[in-house]
């Protein structure tokens, strides 16, 4: 498709460009900006994509409350955020424009749909009678592009069948159409995307495809057009890649997990933001035996999964903060039944029910500690959407091993966000071991339900077992044996047994390593969970200037790895910035007395890597 | 490992073999053995592994029991025992899963997953002993006490009414409901062993006496002589009589119970009401007995199978759609699930 450079366009050359597909509930900017990126993926370009849809299910149509945006970061070198702010916008009305001109890089390039911006469209968005921003010198300084895609896909469409509303639909096509024209990306993928979706209706595909060729020739034939963009290939590493967001690649996680334990899946879950659609991706996999239910109650929930991992099944439960908290009594039963329970926890902000559609990583500390009475477990978090599938991989293979529930924390950001993903093979991935005990364990033909292996884990015993009766329970339980027991000494003995067997799991855990830099640098930037790629790119950033800076990423947080205090020990300067009043800060301080500092933004949105930029050489610079 | 694998002894297990080793701890005079010794001298005889057995509870002095059952057994939190039961049975409904809980555990702080659980219709087994009481906590009033009850918590009296919770499962559309008392045991081992023999949630409230917090509650419907004229024990088939001489009836005219002596000539034979296990609307009804009053005369207390009707179990619909599922649809391999559909090349 490529045809070089036209007669009259211009060509520049980019390394990372972001899009911004904006436009009412209703005009199709999920499926176009998705669309988009697999054609900027299949090309060879990294990527980072962030969906942005409003909380309301009908947010009235036209307003701000109802803009729906998509967001794709596309480059010739690698990619780790979806971008702070755009290069391109595309508005398709007024609301949209209001939304997200001011996130628009200076001098960027705004592409309107100008049937969005009549009386009616600026009167919903609010602006003032009169004013219209593409003609009041808002745009000085800008490229704006303003077409009326309304006019042209009714033209571009005549002679097929349509109804009128059809007609209108396939807007978003003509849009797309555009902007392939002006990325230079071959059409063909969306094209046969297109087919593949509208087999049994030919003259939906028809439209649409005729649609995306109109928007192409828009920008051969139209005056105004005059620059286009090549954003080269990225040298990626060579393999098979696909597309995943972070719900959908901890559903794969948790089912390889089954898959290299041998075990039955089962998944007890209560639809929560921004958790569900782990839950619905899981209960399409019926005839892989996958076991999903959908409980009364967050408590019933965990409750169930609870029972099913004492009936020997891999049992995992997703939830957000709010269900977090119903479920903290049912995980300390599972604490101390010690049996294997995998918890997903999709982060969201809080308190209450706080910001249900927007990302927050504050539920750190209840991870760690939200449970009456000594109750530690296993805490990981995932950093990127396809870390999501290796680190839900991880928490059913610790869980398993070491009998234990683990929490993993994902967050909305990288939950709905998604990323090209380099997936593992089958049979690249490690077996899990998983041994059910079948005789007794104890002297003289005794069971000993609590007796523990050299890593402090107690046997998995499953009810069905011939000769191996016995109860278990949340009452403190007797060494051992696991009767009911009120001895003190043998309580604190427990806890203290409970406790060691969290703390060996960091012998079975890869030890921590620098992301960058080395300990001679001036700084050392602490990062967990989803900041992981804007922290990232602003240490490249920072150290390409030249500054100091080194970067810790920490996946697994409780335990922490064995060598982190010697990678922390050497460092004067420690900042740790969480989308959060400074949780792990306070984790850090505490257990390694060392002199870190918290960077914190509680907002709901993720750090920028300006912000970041800025407050890494402004704490590295201080005295 | 050295140790050879425990077998079964040979030959049929008697009671015993379903007594943990550990003290029981209820209270003297305590309902609650009763109610372990009957289950415990059925078990033998239900034809199902030893090792098949589980029982799960919640908390207070029922949920106890578990510990004191020699089979599988996991006591748990409040409230939650029917959820955990759920998990149990899903992940393998093979097991015989029994679930122990009281008034409170169940209908207060467990009351969403009681009309859930019972909904989705799991066939498990649960038995309520509902002693009208907190005993665990040293005796406050309970959903099931009565309007006024005098206690730790409501020195003047309680000012909420009970729930009746024959009348709340059936309500929560229970396909087995049934009632019996600790101070019959030939009773309850008839009621024990029609619940295990029913596919589906089998509730069965069995009243308990607790002598401590809340002695004699159920006085008149265990003393021998108050008893004849205040309980009814139903039977299929069998019209509704009660009385020292079994001389009352109840009798169904214009929609509604009225008691009446046999034979009272306002009443046609045809009206005596003849007790039918799987009408649900007459379940209904005698779930309503324990608040109907006549001429100021308490209604008589249904006691037995009140309402028993086999749909099919949560479970085997769960695994019937996972086969139907598997019929038109294979299987997915793990690098299928791995990859998706759509994946491309980078050199």
């Amino acid at each position: 498709m490529a045809t070089g450079p036209g007669i009259k366009s211009e060509w520049i050359e980019a390394e990372n460009i972001v899009v911004r597909f904006s436009g009412d509930s209703g005009d199709g900017m999920q499926l176009t900006g998705m669309q988009f990126s697999d054609t900027t993926a299949f090309l060879g370009n990294d990527l980072s994509t962030f969906p942005d849809y409003p909380s309301e299910i009908r947010a009235p149509s036209g307003t701000v409350a109802g803009v729906s945006a998509f967001q794709v970061h596309f480059g010739s070198s690698a990619v780790f955020t979806p971008g702070d702010r755009w290069d391109v916008l595309v508005a398709m009305n007024a609301a949209a424009f209001k939304a997200d001109f001011p996130r628009l890089k200076r001098g960027g390039i705004v592409i309107a749909n100008a049937a969005g911006f009549d009386r009616k469209g600026l009167s919903l968005a609010n602006f003032p009678e009169g004013a219209n921003p593409l003609e009041d010198g808002t745009l000085d300084g800008y490229t704006l592009y303003q077409v009326d895609f309304n006019k042209h896909t009714a033209d571009s469409l005549k002679g097929i069948p349509l109804q009128p509303k059809e007609v209108a639909r396939s807007k978003n096509m003509l849009v797309l159409g555009l902007l392939f024209w002006m990325f230079d990306k071959s059409m063909e993928f969306t094209v046969a995307a297109i087919r593949d979706k509208f087999l049994d209706k030919p003259d939906i595909a028809e439209a649409n495809i005729q649609a995306l060729k109109s928007g192409w020739n828009l920008g051969e034939n139209m005056e105004i057009f005059t620059t286009r963009y090549v954003v080269r290939p990225a040298s990626l590493p060579p393999g098979t890649y696909r597309n995943v967001h972070g719900n959908q690649a901890i559903a794969i996680g948790l089912m390889a997990a089954a898959e290299k334990s041998g075990l039955g899946l089962f998944l007890g879950s209560y639809p929560i933001t921004p958790a569900t659609d782990i839950l619905q991706e899981l209960s399409r996999y019926k005839s892989n035996g996958v076991l999903t239910f959908q409980a009364e109650d967050e408590i019933a929930a965990v409750c169930a999964a609870i029972g099913a991992a004492y009936a020997g099944k891999l049992a995992t439960t997703t939830t957000s903060g709010p269900g977090l908290s119903l479920k903290t009594e049912a995980i300390g039963l599972a604490t101390i039944l010690e049996i294997p329970l995998v918890i997903i926890d999709v982060q969201r902000g809080g308190p209450s029910t706080g910001l249900p559609t927007k990302t927050e990583q504050a539920d750190l500390m209840m991870a760690f500690y939200g449970r009456h009475g000594e109750a530690p477990l296993v805490v990981l978090a995932a950093k990127s959407p396809n870390d999501c599938f290796r680190m839900a991989f991880e928490a059913c293979r610790i869980a398993i091993e070491h009998m234990t529930p683990v929490i993993l924390l994902s967050d909305g950001y990288i939950a709905n966000g998604a990323e090209p993903w380099r997936f593992p093979k089958a049979d690249e991935l490690p077996a899990i071991r998983v041994q059910f005990l079948d005789r007794t364990n104890g002297p003289d033909n005794t069971l000993l339900p609590y007796l523990r292996d050299e890593q402090g884990v107690r046997p998995w015993i499953i009810p069905g077992t011939p000769g191996l009766e016995h109860r278990i329970g949340g009452l403190e339980k007797e060494d051992k044996t696991g009767n009911v027991s009120y001895d003190p000494q043998n309580h604190e003995k427990m806890v203290r047994l409970r406790m060691q067997k969290i703390q060996n799991v960091e012998r079975d855990i890869p030890l921590a390593e620098l992301d960058s830099g080395t300990t001679e640098d001036g700084l050392l930037v602490v990062s967990w969970g989803s900041t992981y790629g804007a922290v990232k790119t602003a240490i490249r950033m920072l150290r390409n200037d030249g500054l100091g800076v080194a970067h810790l990423h920490v996946s697994y947080l409780n335990p922490f790895p064995a060598n982190l205090g010697d990678i922390l020990g050497p460092f004067q300067k420690i900042l740790v910035p969480e989308m959060n009043s400074g949780q792990l800060v306070s984790i850090l301080r505490s257990r390694y007395l060392v002199p870190a500092k918290a960077f914190s933004k509680v907002q709901g949105q993720p750090f920028t890597t300006e912000e970041l930029c800025n407050a890494i050489s402004e704490h590295y610079n201080a005295k | 490992m050295m140790q050879l694998a425990f077998t079964e002894p040979a030959g049929k297990l008697s009671p015993k073999d379903f007594a943990s080793s550990q003290e029981v701890k209820w209270c003297r005079g305590c309902g609650d053995y009763s109610i372990l010794k009957q289950v415990q001298t059925i078990f033998p005889d239900l034809g199902v592994a030893k090792e098949d057995f589980v029982f799960i509870s919640g908390i207070g002095c029922s949920s106890r029991f578990t510990y004191y059952m020699d089979s599988y057994g996991l006591h748990g939190i409040h409230g939650r025992a029917l959820s955990i039961a759920s998990g149990v049975k899903m992940a393998n409904p093979e097991l015989s899963v029994w679930v122990i809980s009281g008034d409170g555990d169940s209908l207060s702080i467990g009351g969403n997953h009681f009309i859930h659980t019972i909904r989705k219709n799991f066939d498990i087994n649960m038995l309520m002993f509902n002693n009208q009481i907190y005993s665990l906590t040293k005796g406050q009033y309970s959903p099931t006490s009565e309007k006024g009850k005098v206690t730790k918590t409501t020195p003047f009296g309680s000012v909420e009414e009970p729930f009746d919770p024959v009348a709340l499962a059936l309500g929560a559309q229970a396909r087995f409901v049934a009632r019996t008392i600790d101070s019959d045991p030939k009773h309850m081992r008839d009621v024990l062993l029609r619940a295990h023999g029913f596919r589906g949630t089998s509730f069965v409230e069995i009243y308990q006496n607790c002598p401590i917090f809340n002695d004699g509650a159920f006085e008149l419907f265990s003393d021998k002589h108050a008893k004849k004229e205040q309980i009814i024990l139903l039977e299929h088939g069998k019209p509704l009589v009660f009385g020292d001489a079994q001389q009352m009836g109840i009798y169904f005219q214009n929609g509604r119970p009225r008691i009446a002596p046999l034979g009272d000539p306002q009443f046609s034979e045809d009206d005596l009401w003849i007790h039918d296990e799987t009408d649900r609307v007459k379940a209904v009804i005698l779930g309503m007995f324990s608040r109907m009053v006549q001429d100021g005369r308490p209604f008589p207390r249904p006691f037995g199978i009140i309402f028993a009707q086999e749909g099919e179990t949560y479970e085997a619909m769960l695994y019937a759609q996972i086969e139907a599922v598997r019929s038109r649809k294979a299987k997915m391999d793990l690098d299928q699930i791995l990859s998706g559909t759509k994946t491309w090349n980078i050199q």
